[in-house]
């Protein structure tokens, strides 16, 4: 398969006050359609600010990202908030659901920003729980999910409206064992069987074990140690 | 529309601290529809077509002062002058002194001079034909339960009876109401009765009137009728100042104090406080939703979109309290005017209210929520996302 994602030459300057930091140089990488891929690296080596670039909630400074052979460091918040409706879901390490939402209402809330009537709003928010296997708790708020509950959720609510693209932070951060299982399985199920490109931050090694392979940032450069 | 649960859940995250904030809003605008009420209801007296044609003859010294009833027809010899009809003070209470009624001694021709009220001819003609006899309004008829052929005593703060005492008995002969049905006339809460009677009856009266009515042709004449009138008694014992119904009425407010000007500055002190408190009440909402709006625009929503959803929950969180606060005065009016016997008299919240009213509430909205709604709009998602 081709590759979705090509980043070339791409760095990331942050101004704190006069100083300027740059936390990513001279990054390259491309990421095959269908992959599910590992980020690894000590803390404050720019895995968040890469991820976030690929997932365009940030600009470049400088170089290029296509995703699906679509420039997106070139445009504008708008369009770019109208690329990522359409193209990637994202994934926090809080989980980051409305707390006053149901986990139906959660799930559908990518929804609104689409034509979709409301009926099938709720059908695919409906499907997009099953999937993760909480067509049960629909109702409930996320005060009344465990952590591993509402990651589940938030999942749901990243792939309801079919992005091809989904970027994790973290997802397991903040959860025990077996759920970080559950929705690693999870993660995998929809990188094998609906075909979705994964990329995935993550401190625990176990974690990048699920990925298809990992690579290592440090210093805000990539560090070539990919295992197959 | 389909943002409204969103919008909603946003508005009841902190139920104590919204409900506090509803109801100093609803507390706000209650007030403001009484007062809006009584400015209304000051700003509209003697505004109507038929006052305009209506001179009030008085005396010049006070309005205790008495004119002499022979003026009438030196009156009526004024070029342009159509009617001329007088009354004077009875000072009515009905079983309890703090019963106040309005109640005037009238000339046959007085309630000629109002064709915003009418009476039935049959009654009308009982009431000419009938010494005792006075007409009520409608509006007192009802409060008191009384009915044409009904007799009814009042008690004079003022006036003695021929007998000494204060006590009068007169029959009702019929009902004063309003021409046009919906409307508010003064005079359908008085008694009128006969100015003969009362001044046969009275022994200080002595062929006194208190104040003259004169119907004009041609409005555009009132100005100079009314010096003629003036005219006719200057240099005398009895000067009278004749004015409009309209001039009469303003100049009788400007010794009552502006109300309007009151009720817009208690009202402007009110409001300024409420937008200091929904604006506090909106900035620490948002403040601490910045995590929740940073996802909104990670998933999609577009910078005006969260900007929309921010105004839009502070308007609603004001007009929510807002039209329940309008709507409780509106119905407490009533109640408060029933309750205290006729001593307060609180007009309805008119439509020109309510369209004030609802302006004001999606103003206040607009400007309380404009600040933390850029907020929200400007917010930078990875920044928001990290917590810093
Ligand atoms: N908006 C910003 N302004 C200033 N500095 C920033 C900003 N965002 C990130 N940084 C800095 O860039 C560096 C990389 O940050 P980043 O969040 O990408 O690290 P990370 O690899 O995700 O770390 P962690 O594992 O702790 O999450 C850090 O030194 C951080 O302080
Ligand atoms: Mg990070």
């Amino acid at each position: 398969m081709g590759n979705l994602i090509e980043i070339r030459d791409l760095a990331k300057v942050y101004a704190r006050g006069k100083q300027k930091v740059e936390v990513l140089h001279h990054i390259d990488l491309n990421i095959a359609e269908g992959d599910f891929l590992a980020l690894m690296g000590p803390s404050g080596s720019g895995k968040t600010t890469l991820l976030n670039l690929i997932g365009g909630l940030d600009t470049p400074t400088a170089g290029t990202i296509s995703v699906g052979g679509q420039r997106i460091d070139q445009l504008g918040a708008g369009p770019l908030a109208k690329w990522r409706a359409a193209n990637v879901g994202f994934v926090f390490q809080f989980y980051n659901l409305m707390p006053m939402l149901s986990a139906q209402r959660n799930v559908e809330l990518p929804l609104l920003l689409t034509k979709l009537s409301s009926a099938q709003r709720k059908q695919n928010a409906a499907i997009a729980l099953k999937l993760v296997g909480l067509d049960e708790r629909a109702s409930h708020k996320p005060s009344e999910l465990s952590g591993g509950q509402q990651q589940r959720v938030a999942i749901a609510r990243a792939i309801v409206s079919d992005p091809t693209l989904l970027v994790c932070d973290e997802p397991t951060g903040d959860l025990d064992r077996q759920s970080a299982e559950d929705v690693l399985g999870l993660l995998r199920t929809l990188n094998r069987e609906h075909g979705k490109t994964i990329v995935m931050v993550t401190h625990d090694p176990k974690a990048a074990e699920y990925a298809n392979h990992t690579l290592h940032l440090d210093k805000g450069t990539l560090v070539e140690q990919a295992l197959a | 529309m389909k943002y409204l649960h969103l919008i909603w859940a946003a508005l009841f995250r902190r139920k104590t601290r919204t409900i506090l904030t509803l109801v100093s809003i609803l507390t706000a605008f209650l007030l403001f529809g009484m007062l809006d009420g009584v400015r209304t209801s000051f700003a509209n007296v003697g505004k109507s077509a038929a006052g305009a044609k209506r001179l009030q003859t008085g005396s010049k010294l006070s309005f205790i002062e008495t004119l002499p009833q022979s003026l009438q027809a030196r009156i009526a010899q004024v070029p342009g002058v159509k009617d001329v009809a007088y009354a004077n003070w009875f000072g009515g209470a009905y079983q309890d002194p703090h019963n106040q009624v309005f109640s005037f001694a009238v000339s046959p021709n007085y309630i000629d001079q109002y064709p915003e009220v009418s009476v039935t001819p049959a009654e009308r003609k009982a009431f000419d034909a009938t010494r005792t006899g006075v007409l009520v309004g409608d509006t007192l008829a009802k409060k008191y339960h009384w009915k044409v052929g009904d007799k009814l005593p009042l008690q004079s703060n003022i006036f003695p009876n021929r007998d000494g005492s204060k006590n009068w008995s007169f029959d009702i002969a019929g009902i004063i109401r309003a021409t046009k049905p919906d409307d508010k006339q003064f005079l359908q809460g008085v008694v009128l009765m006969h100015w003969k009677y009362f001044d046969e009856s009275n022994p200080y009266n002595r062929g006194q009137v208190g104040w003259y009515v004169t119907s004009v042709a041609d409005a555009s004449q009132s100005d100079r009728v009314a010096r003629a009138i003036d005219a006719l008694s200057a240099n005398s014992d009895h000067e009278t100042k004749t004015m409009t119904e309209q001039a009469a009425m303003a100049s009788w407010m400007k010794q009552m104090g502006n109300i309007s000007f009151i009720v817009v500055s208690i009202m402007g002190a009110v409001f300024f406080t409420l937008l200091l408190l929904t604006g506090n009440t909106m900035a620490q909402a948002v403040r601490e939703r910045t995590s929740e709006l940073a996802v909104l625009k990670t998933i999609g929503f577009s910078s005006q979109a969260v900007l929309g959803l921010v105004l839009a929950e502070s308007v609603l969180l004001v007009l929510l309290g807002g039209v329940i606060g309008l709507g409780l005065a509106a119905m407490l009016g009533p109640i408060m005017s029933a309750g205290s016997g006729g001593m307060l008299n609180m007009p309805p919240v008119g439509a020109g209210s309510w369209a004030i009213g609802v302006g004001l509430m999606v103003a206040i909205g607009l400007l309380v929520g404009v600040l933390p709604a850029l907020r929200a709009m400007r917010l930078n998602i990875v920044d928001a996302l990290a917590g810093r």
